[in-house]
């Protein structure tokens, strides 16, 4: 396994009586992408912010980078960018300019900063725009401005904040495409989520934040495997017999649910669908088709808050 | 806990941002035509009251800042009253503008201290209302030597001088007092709306305050000599609460070398003395120098707690 690069133990934060975040542990990877999942409310935000040092933990340690970012605030803010929900910018100052003042502030010579943002605005898109005011620019070129900042300061690590909410699907697809590419780069990223089929797709684990704690923590299959379920999913349009009655008992078969239109959804813990298929023909059933997926987020997500957040 | 690196990183950096934003800002362009005009029409009222008098005037240099002609204030009195809406015109959304544009989570997570942030924007002000200060000042002192055909001496350029740092510690109250607001209120409009009318009580309401309080907590008793005196003393008191009084009275003393006192004198101190003769620039300095004291403190009180409030606030809006 690769170095740890952020470590968080027993992280929790109350304003007064009311607890915002009760007690997290997470070790994250180098190299990883890691989705925050949950409601609002769940503590997704404080977290970051006690992460980044921006919001002083009420107990518990953080670890980024081997430093502390209530000690080493500069150190680990050096290496480590975040980008807020619904990040802003000065509107009256063009994209290049914004750059240029975080550049500054982050400590770069003149001449390195103007060739690094340089870069980092052709990586997004944004040479065009760039000596616009941000006031003209759309949501979409915002998020974009806003990882070309972390691009052009170069980050070990990047927290990202709900960065694709409020975007269209297309500007959604090519800020992922951003996010992965960063990934390849080597950063290590942290992104919090509402949509769930963008973590899917981007993140190697995912955190599922409930009332302050983290309720799981893993990939999604495990997640799927937690349930009780199994991750392997098959969608199967058959006629003429009750499928249930046929599938009981069959191995590696853990559910059978009816979903509209004469289609089943079976899950399994592996791939059954030779099996399927030799039970449903001997049955007399008129197997017409049969489709297999992996485990969807969203499924797995809204069971798990169903079972556990009503428990919790 | 000790936190490491200093909390000045950026400091430099910020102040520059927030110099060069006033600068080019309208509602600093605005203000700065308002107080330009307002001056050169004071340089002009006085010139010419001082043309008339010049035989009988002995500083002639000094009475640039001074001298007023009805219906205009002497330039002194205008930068009094306009000074302090310049300051508030530059700060009143320092920190709550950050939030409002969403820039201060970003700002905040750049490897700088929040330190920074607040006194980078401080200085930036400051620095602003200096540069325009000093243009004023050079413009004022040109102005007097074109006009006048006569060449300061270095006695009142020291003043002059001295009376212009004084006046940057001046504006600086009221800037820290506007970048208090701005961190105490959410919105920008009701912070620039506390600020201002603090600015009024203190301008015009706190002249008719200080006599009404004195007069309650040391009452006059016609057999009591004394009592007057006492009075007078609380109502001075009360009236140095306000920048406004401090300020004024330190105008009147480093641009007057013959003023002697801001308060009561007593016919017996002036057994001796040569009313009228001027005093050394450094024994003005010294009776005022609590007021100069006192205006720094001020600033440095408000700053103070908008720095507190402003490290203890939440990042999230």
């Amino acid at each position: 396994m690769s170095a740890v690069v952020l470590e968080a133990r027993g992280l929790a934060k109350r304003y007064g009586s009311q607890v915002a975040v009760a007690g997290i542990d997470l070790i994250v990877h180098e190299g990883e992408v890691i989705g925050l999942l949950g409601p609002n409310g769940a503590g997704k935000t404080t977290t970051i912010l006690m992460l980044l040092g921006l919001t002083e933990a009420s107990e518990g340690t953080v670890t980024i980078l081997g430093k502390d970012p209530l000690r080493q605030p500069l150190a680990v803010k050096r290496e480590v960018g975040y980008l807020p929900d619904a990040v802003g910018f000065y509107d009256n100052m063009t994209g290049r300019e914004n750059l240029a003042y975080t550049a500054r502030l982050a400590g770069l010579s003149r001449e390195q900063a103007k060739e690094r943002i340089a870069v980092a605005l052709e990586r997004v898109r944004l040479t065009e725009a760039a000596d616009r005011p941000v006031g003209t620019y759309s949501r979409g070129m915002r998020q974009r401005l806003g990882i070309a900042e972390l691009l052009m300061r170069d980050c070990k690590v990047a927290i990202l904040d709900e960065p694709t909410s409020g975007l269209d699907p297309q500007s959604t697809q090519e800020l992922l495409e951003l996010i992965l590419e960063l990934s390849r780069g080597g950063m290590t990223i942290l992104l919090s989520s509402h949509m769930l089929d963008v973590v899917q797709s981007i993140c190697t684990r995912i955190a599922l934040f409930n009332k302050g704690r983290i309720g799981f923590f893993g990939t999604v299959e495990e997640l799927a495997e937690r349930l009780g379920r199994g991750s392997y999913v098959i969608d199967v349009e058959v006629e003429g017999i009750d499928l249930p009655s046929v599938l009981s008992g069959a191995n590696g078969v853990t559910s059978v649910v009816a979903s509209e239109n004469g289609t089943w959804q079976v899950e399994a813990v592996n791939d059954v669908r030779a099996e399927l298929a030799c039970l449903i023909v001997q049955a007399g059933g008129n197997l017409k088709n049969m489709n297999l997926r992996r485990a969807r987020l969203d499924e797995a997500y809204n069971r798990y808050f169903r079972e556990y957040a009503n428990a919790a | 806990m000790r936190r490491e690196g200093s909390p000045f990183t950026g400091v430099g950096t910020v102040a520059l941002k927030e110099a060069a934003d006033h600068m080019t800002s309208a509602r600093m362009h605005l203000i700065m035509l308002l107080v330009l005009l307002t001056a050169i029409g004071a340089v002009y009222g006085a010139i010419d009251r001082i043309r008339e008098t010049t035989a009988q005037d002995p500083y002639l240099f000094l009475k640039l800042f001074t001298v007023a002609r009805d219906p205009l204030p002497s330039f002194a009195a205008f930068l009094g009253f306009l000074l302090p809406l310049v300051a508030i015109a530059l700060g009143f959304d320092a920190v709550n503008g950050e939030f409002n544009r969403r820039t201060m989570s970003r700002l905040l997570a750049q490897p700088i201290y929040r330190d920074a942030v607040l006194f980078g924007k401080f200085l930036g002000g400051l620095l602003v209302i200096a540069i325009a200060l000093v243009t004023l000042w050079l413009m004022m002192v040109g102005l007097g030597i074109l006009f006048l055909g006569l060449p300061p001496s270095g006695a009142d350029i020291l003043r002059g001088v001295v009376w212009l740092a004084v006046t940057v510690a001046y504006a600086g109250v009221w800037l820290a007092l506007a970048i208090t607001f701005s961190t105490l209120v959410r919105s920008p409009a009701t912070s620039a709306l506390a600020a201002l009318a603090v600015w009024l009580i203190f301008t015009v309401f706190w002249s008719m305050i200080a006599p009404l309080v004195a007069g309650l907590i040391a009452p006059i008793d016609p057999f009591d000599p004394m009592s007057v005196v006492n009075r007078f003393e609380w109502q001075q008191l009360i009236a140095r609460l306000s920048p406004q009084t401090l300020y004024g009275e330190v105008t009147g003393l480093l641009l007057d070398p013959a003023a002697r006192s801001v308060g009561p004198v007593f016919a017996y101190q002036l057994r001796g003395a040569v009313i009228g003769a001027p005093l050394p620039t450094m024994q003005s300095l010294l009776i005022v120098w609590p007021q100069i004291v006192g205006l720094i403190a001020a600033m440095l009180l408000l700053f103070t707690l908008a720095y507190v409030v402003f490290q203890r606030q939440e990042v999230r809006a």
